[in-house]
């Protein structure tokens, strides 16, 4: 019972993911007075995307071919690890935070692989920089969550998260920083406004967009809705963790209905944020994303050292 | 006894304590004059509003007089009175180029792990929050010195000379629980003569080396070099 609760858990993540994906541009549009598109545009161009043939370069090897299933896999996987609606599933008692940041980090790993692979320069240009990205913003996340993990004595998302909830309202102080720093480095990986512009293809600003130039077909539909997820995976992260009230603790239909509509308000109030902030912020220079990654791994220490310092016992 | 099993009012003073101490950390790293004064007024409003909970919890009620006084001065006198200097002085579209932005920030991290061992020995006479309270603000105040020795314009002198100010205020509401309304009403005073003669200083420095960038004054050496 507990595994098909985990099965639909993990389905429904998957289809909402572009969901999710599709309100952040209404958000943004309604902002900065566009028209908006339908909220499920993203699901049509994903439709239409699978149904087209791909078009593969001459010389790409199999890596370029077999990435897109990779990618996609990994980000299934940390959708299930993760819990959504409900805590204490088989599947995210199997694998804690560590292992999701691996996660992240394997299909990050091939997409840089896949951006090489055909030896254009964009593609090359975009790895290089997503990995210099990366290793200054996975040693910022694993910071935060290590404090996270300090709090609640254990990796395991679901047993921290239930922890969580079974205090009272406690404030920490080093919560907020831990916050933040986890703030600052899903907007770094998502590739969002002031790291990287999803919107863009201009060359020399591009950096997640730079990789995949060359994907087309259903080839492109898996990674577009594979980073899509990744979007919605630091957001359960973000709203599970810090603020998890609403989530369903017993495997009854009431309870669950109330988790699902909880993560649905909390996911909707998060993306109205990030809209507000991309469109108040400008993209920053490439050079100053390590001064930025750096500030984030700053409030991840200090998020550490509060926990040592301010909270624990003596 | 772990942060679980305290009162309201001690997990919102830590909680208030770390954020104080976020904001120096902010100050230290940031370039822009015009941010470092708007970073400095969030500073005085968080003061404000632990004055204000102090006030509430320990029920005392010429705290919010103190309370209103920080709001009036550091949250909008202090930073408009700098903000305008600031601007009359065209200064606001300099970036200050910080040396060694990174070693700056590690300092200040060790700053603060070295305030609170120095203040370990007392933990025998005080509650764990006094103790805390008390090593963020020992802390805000050495950084608000680094924040003087790392910047060179004599605007962000004055911030961290009042930044300096605010982590002694912190400090004693924290640990006196309210100090006599004189007590409060004489600091309030001289931060304020201070900041009305830092700006008339701005002018004179302004008038002598037709700058505010205090490595400048080199130049006053009798000697030529």
């Amino acid at each position: 019972m507990n595994w098909i609760i985990a099965i639909i858990q993990t389905l429904l993540f998957v289809a909402l993911a572009p969901l999710l994906a599709g309100w952040l541009k209404w958000c943004k549009c309604r902002l900065q007075n566009r028209r908006a598109p339908s909220l499920f545009q993203p699901y049509k161009d994903l439709i239409k995307l699978s149904s087209k043939q791909p078009v593969v370069a001459e010389h790409a090897s199999w890596i370029f071919t077999r990435s897109p299933y990779i990618i996609f896999s990994a980000m299934v996987l940390a959708a299930s690890v993760v819990p959504f609606i409900a805590v204490d599933l088989p599947t995210s008692a199997s694998a804690d935070v560590i292992v999701l940041v691996g996660l992240f980090g394997f299909a990050r790993f091939f997409l840089a692989l896949a951006g090489l692979d055909i030896g254009t320069a964009f593609g090359g240009m975009g790895s290089s920089r997503e990995m210099t990205v990366s290793s200054l913003a996975e040693p910022a996340m694993l910071m935060a969550v290590f404090t996270l993990s300090m709090a609640a004595s254990t990796t395991n998302l679901s047993v921290a998260i239930t922890h969580v909830l079974e205090q009272d309202l406690v404030l920490r102080p080093s919560f907020v920083f831990a916050l933040l720093a986890l703030i600052l480095v899903a907007v770094a990986e998502t590739g969002r406004i002031p790291i990287d512009n999803p919107t863009t293809h201009l060359e020399l600003t591009m950096i997640h967009e730079a990789m995949i130039l060359e994907y087309s077909g259903r080839h492109l539909a898996l990674i577009e809705l594979a980073s899509q997820l990744k979007l919605m995976l630091y957001g359960v992260l973000i709203a599970n963790i810090f603020f998890p009230w609403g989530i369903a603790e017993s495997f009854t239909p009431e309870a669950l209905g109330y988790g699902l509509l909880a993560i649905l308000g909390k996911l909707a109030l998060l993306a109205i944020i990030l809209g507000i902030s991309e469109t108040v912020v400008a993209k920053m220079r490439l050079f100053r994303v390590q001064e930025y990654l750096s500030f984030a791994y700053l409030l991840g220490l200090l998020g550490m050292l509060s926990h040592i310092i301010l909270e624990a016992s003596r | 006894m772990t942060i679980e099993n305290q009162d309201f009012y001690s997990q919102a003073i830590l909680s208030m304590a770390a954020l104080v101490g976020l904001m120096s950390f902010l100050m230290l790293g940031q370039g822009r004059l015009l941010r470092l004064i708007f970073i400095f007024a969030v500073q005085g409003f968080l003061l404000t509003a632990t004055t204000a909970l102090a006030a509430y919890s320990l029920n005392n009620p010429h705290l919010y007089i103190s309370a209103f006084l920080t709001f009036v001065l550091k949250v909008l006198f202090i930073p408009w009175m700098l903000k305008s200097q600031v601007i009359q002085m065209n200064l606001h579209r300099d970036l200050e180029a910080l040396k060694n932005n990174t070693l700056v920030m590690l300092g200040g991290a060790s700053l603060m792990v070295f305030s609170y061992y120095v203040l370990h020995p007392i933990v025998q006479t005080s509650s764990a929050v006094m103790l805390n309270a008390l090593a963020v603000s020992l802390s805000v105040v050495l950084l608000g010195m680094l924040l003087m020795i790392s910047h060179r314009q004599a605007v962000a002198h004055v911030v961290g000379f009042m930044s300096i100010e605010n982590g002694l205020f912190f400090a004693a509401i924290v640990s006196t629980q309210g100090m006599p309304m004189v007590v409060e009403l004489g600091v309030a005073f001289d931060v304020l003569v201070a900041a009305v003669l830092f700006g008339i200083f701005f002018f004179h420095i302004r008038t002598s080396i037709d700058s505010l960038d205090v490595d400048q004054l080199n130049r006053l050496h009798e000697v030529d070099k």
